[in-house]
């Protein structure tokens, strides 16, 4: 356990320096943009003196080089101050700290559902390789990978809200129903089935295709022969030889789309209305709230960092060669 | 020729081939077959696909008419698709050929940039670029391609890791040849077959991006978006869903043509390699 500790935390300590370039172009970027804070809050109070201007500088901080400026700003989010969100009235982080829970959740679920729906579709095609469940699983795939998630969201509303009526077409739970305990977590995961679902087939196709590869590559190799030639039956060869070995590259391909996957969640969430962080997102650009996109952009570079933190764990656990 | 030959026998290939024509063919023929302005009013709103001869695919609820919509937003997925491609591969070339090709710090640096760019999510990378820049056409395209150089930068690096110390590469430096001639005529032919594969899915994403973010309405509202059709349809989604429907079936064939030309080009041109 030690050794995978040591191991862990030397690559979180890696993306420290990540996290340091991703502040900084942020900060490049918004010099980059045209006119400045005092500009915007000039034109909203419908324009004033050149005093005012100044002293509203001073006092947001912008009368100083930008090289000053861009220590402020280091600081200031060090101590996880991300400033006032301009729709809301209320610190970013706070903004940000209520719409986390959800997103946390409906990543989790669409994540859990894509990498097992993948796993097990891609032991059978390659289990069968090139056989018919192998040609309809992989042409699911290629047809899974093309489809947009948004409009496959639709496309769920109409089929199973509106013409069967079986399930919610969004929103997070049933508002003003005052359901606790078990009747309320089935409410929850009721409203979660079509969102979960519209973002997780592309992840699905991915990781089957993945999967399918690892596991022809990994019975390719001698020790599976001896395990056959041991006089194992298939299936126990299957999913207790070759499956362990084929799963690392998934665990690795998590990790790494990971931060795909909380960009698809932006488009899923304002289908389904989901008070997530993707929504937030997609609120804050239509609001011109800077402020609030710029914290979205570091919470979500921070969850990403963590998942990739969990995922190596997850990795020298599984390969014990790892790290020795 | 012989890669053609390869290419032919793969199905996937020949499938993605058709297809691609096919949408080629829409977005080209688009200004003969109807001359009008897509974004126009053609006709009553929302009258359904079939219900009237002049307009076979009907009307969505702003009155346009869909098959000219369709026709001419494959053009605009297939521009805005190949600009960025192109913009995201150019520099993920440049900045992958010289971090494969130097090494030491500057790959670091170069390296820990690129992870940055993977660190944050596309998407949201995206969503702040049309914030701060806007969204015209010009700014959309560029920013799409802002958002996807990092996996051919990382191709390309493996590739040059690769070659940067065979023999020819070192004959080459032996007669004395300078870096950027070395670089763009001996190692970067080499290392391409990889990332021209890799194009056609770098492509299906650009589309898939543009059409999210029209759907979004933070697309350049002045073009003929498929995403801008499924957003507009998304007010009349229970009673009249077509509109939606139709240029989301647009989206899925387009995508489609390009990830299976891609399998049938890695098929034809390195077998051995998985295209994810």
């Amino acid at each position: 356990m030690r050794r995978l500790a040591a191991l862990a935390l030397r690559r979180l300590a890696q993306s420290l320096p990540v996290l340091l370039i991703i502040l900084v172009g942020l900060f490049l970027l918004l010099q980059l943009a045209p006119g400045d804070t005092v500009d915007a809050l000039m034109a909203q109070m419908g324009g004033g003196s050149a005093e005012d201007a100044a002293r509203l500088r001073e006092q947001y901080g912008l009368d100083v080089g930008v090289a000053a400026q861009l220590g402020r700003y280091l600081l200031r989010l060090a101590s996880f101050d991300l400033g006032q969100s301009a729709i809301y009235g209320k610190p970013v982080a706070s903004v940000i700290a209520e719409r986390l829970a959800v997103t946390a959740l409906f990543m989790s679920c669409a994540l859990a559902f894509a990498f097992a729906a993948g796993l097990v579709l891609g032991v059978l095609a390659a289990r069968r390789v090139n056989g018919w469940p192998d040609t309809l699983i992989s042409t699911l795939g290629l047809v899974f990978y093309a489809i947009p998630s948004f409009w496959l969201g639709l496309m769920l509303i109409v089929l199973f809200s509106v013409k069967l009526a079986w399930l919610p077409p969004g929103g997070f739970e049933s508002i003003g129903a005052g359901l606790t305990g078990l009747a309320r977590v089935l409410d929850i995961a009721e409203h979660l089935v079509l969102p979960v679902l519209s973002l997780a087939l592309i992840f699905l196709a991915i990781y089957l295709r993945l999967m399918r590869a690892s596991m022809l590559e990994v019975m390719s190799l001698d020790f599976v022969r001896t395990a056959r030639a041991k006089g194992l039956s298939e299936s126990r060869v299957l999913w207790r030889h070759v499956l362990r070995n084929a799963l690392l590259p998934m665990v690795t391909f998590v990790g790494l789309q990971f931060s795909t996957m909380l960009g698809g969640s932006v488009v899923v969430e304002s289908v389904f209305s989901l008070p997530g962080l993707g929504r937030l997102a997609f609120e804050s650009v239509v609001q011109r709230d800077l402020n609030t996109l710029l914290g979205i952009v570091l919470v979500s570079a921070l969850l990403v960092i963590l998942v990739n933190f969990l995922v190596d764990l997850l990795y020298a656990r599984l390969d014990p060669r790892i790290g020795a | 020729m012989r890669a053609l030959r390869a290419y032919l026998r793969s199905p996937a290939g020949v499938i993605g081939a058709v297809l691609l024509v096919a949408v080629i063919a829409a977005a080209l023929s688009a200004d003969a077959l109807f001359p009008r302005d897509p974004l126009a009013l053609a006709g009553r709103p929302l009258q359904w696909p079939g219900a009237n001869p002049r307009l076979p695919l009907g009307t969505d609820n702003l009155g346009r008419d869909i098959a000219a919509f369709l026709f001419h937003g494959a053009r605009v997925s297939l521009l805005i698709g190949l600009v960025a491609s192109v913009v995201a591969v150019g520099i993920g070339v440049m900045v992958g050929a010289i971090a494969g090709f130097y090494g030491g710090w500057v790959d670091d640096l170069l390296m820990r940039i690129t992870e940055a760019f993977q660190t944050v999510p596309n998407f949201i990378l995206l969503l702040v670029l049309v914030a701060v820049f806007g969204s015209e056409l010009s700014v959309i395209t560029i920013a799409i391609g802002l958002v996807g150089w990092t996996a051919p930068c990382r191709l390309v690096r493996a590739e040059f890791l690769s070659l940067r110390n065979r023999e020819f590469v070192l004959a080459a430096r032996g007669l004395g040849m300078r870096d950027l001639p070395l670089i763009l005529g001996e190692v970067l032919p080499n290392a391409l077959p990889p990332v021209i594969v890799y194009a056609s899915v770098v492509m299906a994403i650009a589309i898939l991006l543009e059409s999210a973010l029209a759907f979004l309405g933070l697309s350049d509202p002045n073009i003929a978006s498929w995403g801008n059709m499924i957003g507009a349809g998304r007010a009349v989604l229970r009673t009249e869903w077509y509109v939606s429907a139709i240029p989301g079936g647009a989206i899925l064939v387009t995508v489609l043509a390009f990830s299976l030309v891609g399998q049938g080009l890695n098929d034809a041109l390195n077998p051995r390699m998985q295209v994810l």
